[in-house]
């Protein structure tokens, strides 16, 4: 497939957004369980959300880029029975204004307890806003992985390692933002998110080597024999209609070396998990706030790299019929 | 329920394109249209079309054959390309099995072009929509025409009648009698989205002849010629 930026950005983007909610909110968890001191409900929670909320909105803005008709995109929204871009288009809202009502009740400081669970657990508004926010956050993770894990013809995607995968290293990458948003804030919970990130990270290391072995050793079922149901092994293209290009020989194809393929997959996965890591406990060991901040933004361009070499790798089976120019 | 298709045999395709000028001339000043180029005759042309002419070798060389390929939307009956659009703008038509784009609700988000393994949507960068082959939906409906053009333009234009038109569902109609008597089959059968359109296989004339059906074994005189058999005068002599 042709990586869209626009898209590699949409994913990304939210994915960060969605782990420095979970991260912040998972913070309160611990907060509230009296494992970790309280925190600011401004500077902290208050300005932690709008930096989420910055990140869902910079990533809806970048999937305007990929529509022919961005003044018609409220549409999108009517077929979410049948498919999961309409599901997301649902979804991303949501939880933006969840998000936003989480960071606003911080704000505003609206923790007078609505119920007490048992006489010990305090109920307020933001303990509500968070799980409902974490759960959506979640669906959020799914229907964009779904996107592209229900094609069943992309054999590369079609499989729940993709959702795994979208969900760990939007995890992976937001608890590492967290971590470096709290050593920017010069606030006391660096090595918390970065303990998380670390896992969060190692984890994804297996799942997303995992995707790549298994669709290494993928074979496809898609052949020329049945594209064109002659049943020969030697079947060849000389013409594919036409001699210039159109829109089959430019959505498909990545239009790039073996070699840069394999130099975007070495930068991934390089830039994605072991140097973030080594960043962070570099950040921790030293006691530099600094470092976290590296170790985001070297993990985000890892991302990029990696969500473009996800989308360059998968064959779609329609290139078959576009081989050969004349 | 009906489901309108093409069957397209490659038998006799001869791969002379006038299926794809014929289509592109009616569709792109149509209820399809516009199918708009860009530098057309220029360097780096590119253009939107509904059907395309391809041609593949078959075998090694010297055992080896062209066939011709005629490659336009197959008007699935499970289509993948339709449940995906998030906005209903990709329809399939339920009283011809039709499969079409609502180009007044098409968002141009490609999805649906991502969706089906055959490559048969192209998208429009001028308007900005998603276009496919609409198997000629103003021809094939339009009842002020004379029944017999009521077709696809591209199977009016095909001078070898490689292209035959009609119900897939009907079991009488032309197309699934050619499909069912003649070794029609779908394109890509293992994803399950039961293609309409199908294609007639190249088919070889062949009679066998061994070594003594050329020379006659019970020939008498071992050689072609006339018997030197006089019947003699027979029944049909006698002068009444």
């Amino acid at each position: 497939m042709h990586p869209a930026f626009s898209v590699i950005f949409l994913t990304t983007l939210i994915g960060v957004g969605q782990g420095l909610f979970l991260a912040l909110f998972t913070g309160q968890i611990y907060s509230l369980a009296h494992l970790l001191p309280d925190q600011s409900s401004e500077t902290f929670y208050g300005v932690g959300s709008a930096l989420a909320l910055l990140f869902l909105i910079a990533g809806l803005g970048a999937s305007f880029f990929h529509l022919g008709h961005p003044e018609r995109a409220w549409r999108a929204a009517t077929m979410w029975r049948t498919s999961w871009l309409s599901r997301e288009v649902i979804v991303l809202p949501i939880f933006m204004a969840l998000v936003f009502f989480y960071g606003l009740a911080h704000y505003m400081q609206w923790s007078q307890p609505i119920l007490v669970v048992s006489d010990t657990m305090p109920v307020d508004w933001t303990l509500l806003l968070g799980v409902a926010g974490s759960v959506v956050a979640f669906v959020l993770f799914v229907c964009t992985a779904m996107i592209y894990a229900s094609l069943k013809f992309l054999e590369e995607w079609h499989t729940y390692l993709t959702v795994v995968n979208y969900t760990l290293l939007g995890l992976a990458s937001g608890f590492m933002l967290a971590a470096a948003f709290s050593a920017f804030m010069q606030i006391d919970l660096v090595a918390f998110y970065g303990t998380w990130a670390v896992i969060f990270t190692l984890i994804a290391t297996v799942t997303r080597s995992a995707s790549l072995i298994r669709n290494k050793n993928l074979r496809h079922k898609h052949s020329m024999a049945s594209a064109i149901g002659v049943r020969h092994q030697t079947i060849r293209q000389i013409a594919q209609g036409f001699m210039g290009g159109s829109f089959n020989t430019r959505e498909f194809f990545h239009h790039r070396s073996p070699f840069f393929i394999r130099m975007v997959k070495v930068t991934f996965l390089f830039f994605t998990f072991p140097l973030p890591i080594a960043l962070i406990i570099a950040g921790y060991m030293g006691e530099s706030s600094v470092l976290p901040i590296a170790a985001f933004v070297v993990q985000y361009l890892g991302l990029i790299a990696e969500r473009w070499y996800f989308f360059a790798e998968a064959k779609h089976p329609q290139n078959l019929y576009y081989q050969n120019m004349a | 329920m009906t489901q309108l298709a093409l069957v397209i045999d490659l038998n006799v395709c001869v791969g002379c394109h006038a299926c794809v000028t014929s289509c592109k001339s009616w569709n792109t000043s149509g209820w399809a249209g516009p199918m708009p180029d860009k530098n057309p005759y220029d360097e780096d042309p590119s253009g939107v079309f509904f059907n395309r002419v391809q041609t593949y070798e078959v075998g090694t060389y010297p055992n080896t054959e062209t066939v011709h390929f005629p490659k336009s939307c197959l008007h699935c009956e499970d289509p993948p390309c339709v449940p995906v659009c998030p906005t209903g703008a990709s329809y399939k038509r339920k009283d011809n099995g039709v499969v079409l784009v609502d180009y007044d609700k098409c968002i141009g988000c490609k999805y649906c072009s991502w969706a089906c393994p055959y490559g048969a949507r192209e998208f429009d960068e001028n308007n900005k929509v998603m276009k496919k082959c609409t198997l000629c939906i103003d021809r094939i409906t339009d009842l002020t025409l004379p029944e017999s053009e009521r077709k696809p333009s591209c199977v009016l234009a095909c001078p070898t009648s490689a292209r035959i038109f009609g119900d897939v569902h009907d079991p009488d109609s032309e197309a699934s009698v050619a499909i069912r008597e003649l070794g029609g089959y779908p394109l890509q059968p293992e994803w399950g989205t039961k293609p309409a359109n199908h294609y007639l296989p190249r088919r070889k004339q062949k009679i066998h002849i061994s070594e003594d059906e050329l020379v006659r074994a019970d020939n008498p005189l071992r050689k072609e010629d006339e018997l030197p058999y006089d019947p003699g005068e027979t029944l049909d002599d006698v002068a009444w």
